[in-house]
């Protein structure tokens, strides 16, 4: 039973004690991301690099005071990039802030190459462009990309250090959209290398997103918008932890096959009157 | 002399480093990044970057996202 519930996952060069990844993103306060990155149990929060403001810079506070060293492992991201050239900018800037800065995480970037801004769906060109150019540089990338199962193929042989298929748009709320497709790229992926990261990342709208996804074998689930902007953000945190042990356990243990017709629970042996 | 920080003009009365560039702005090295004409100025070299004339300077620090 210990090893069934195991919750660590090992991506690139760190392991993760739990397999939801947490944004830092759209949160009232950063007291309140705190309190729910707490009730998450998750151990690796993403952040965004953004230009810093010359005046008038938030009293001070930087979102880093926030987030404890010891405890959270820093996830950078190339949110708002549109080709891999701004990609590989960004990403090299995150990996300098956290060269020599005390925090975990300059090896790896969540790589994210958008076609637009009102989809924000991935490009999926500029993302293979921009992850050749990343492996060459010694980055460990974790790729965002749609839940096309010869894109995610074609991301792995270029040396992705995980896939992140999206669930559905980001922010959206709409949950696995295609739970069929993460199957086939689970299959596909996991081939003769079943520990091989495979991440759904984006539509998360609630618990249950979440349990679905692990269900299918997914190895983690990364959110952000579903904690942030529930009514109860922490409560909502705690929701989506126990979905994500939930959803693995139940992967772990198998369930049982669907079946159109029903079967007994009681034996039919011994019924009064029969 | 003029430099670019962000996208913004900003007037220099005198030569200065990035480390100046950045106590000027109040900006804490450990917290940010920085470009010089597109190229990464590593951390441990601020006190010694000088900048010239014309110079665009990026300083990028991490904000919340997902």
């Amino acid at each position: 039973m210990n090893n069934l519930a195991s919750q660590e996952l090992k991506i690139g060069p760190y392991s993760l004690k739990s397999r939801l990844i947490v944004g830092t993103g759209k949160y009232a306060s950063l007291e309140l991301m705190q309190q729910c990155h707490d009730a998450s149990g998750s151990n690796c929060v993403t952040v965004a690099v953004r230009r810093e403001r010359l005046v008038d810079k938030n009293s001070g506070r930087n979102i880093l005071d926030f987030i404890d060293p010891k405890r959270y492992i820093l996830l950078p991201n190339t949110a708002g990039c549109f080709n891999a050239e701004e990609v590989v900018r960004v990403a090299r800037l995150g990996r300098e802030m956290l060269t020599d800065s005390g925090y975990c995480g300059a090896d790896w970037v969540k790589l994210e190459c958008l076609g637009d801004t009102k989809t924000l769906l991935p490009e999926p060109v500029g993302t293979l462009e921009a992850l050749k150019v990343l492996v060459k540089d010694g980055f460990q990338a974790l790729v965002y990309c749609s839940d096309d199962v010869m894109l995610c193929k074609r991301l792995k042989e270029a040396g992705a250090a995980a896939i992140m298929p999206a669930g559905s748009p980001i922010g959206s709320g709409q949950g696995v959209l295609n739970p069929n497709a993460i199957r086939i790229i689970l299959e596909e992926l996991k081939q003769n290398d079943p520990n091989y990261p495979v991440i759904v990342d984006a539509g998360v709208g609630t618990a249950s997103d979440v349990a679905l996804a692990m269900e299918l074998g997914i190895d983690g689930v990364l959110l952000n918008t579903a904690i942030a902007g529930a009514r109860e953000p922490v409560a909502m945190a705690h929701a989506m932890r126990l979905a994500t042990e939930a959803g693995r356990l139940a992967h772990v243990a198998g369930r049982i096959p669907r079946k159109l017709y029903a079967t007994a629970s009681s034996p039919w042996e011994g019924r009064v009157g029969a | 002399m003029e430099i670019t920080v962000n996208g913004q003009t900003i007037k220099l009365d005198e030569p200065i480093t990035i480390a100046q560039l950045l106590q000027r702005f109040g900006m804490e090295p450990v917290r940010v990044a920085v470009e010089k004409n597109r190229d990464i100025v590593p951390r441990k070299a601020y006190a010694q970057a000088a900048i010239s004339p014309g110079d665009a300077i990026e300083i990028v620090t991490f904000v919340g996202g997902g």
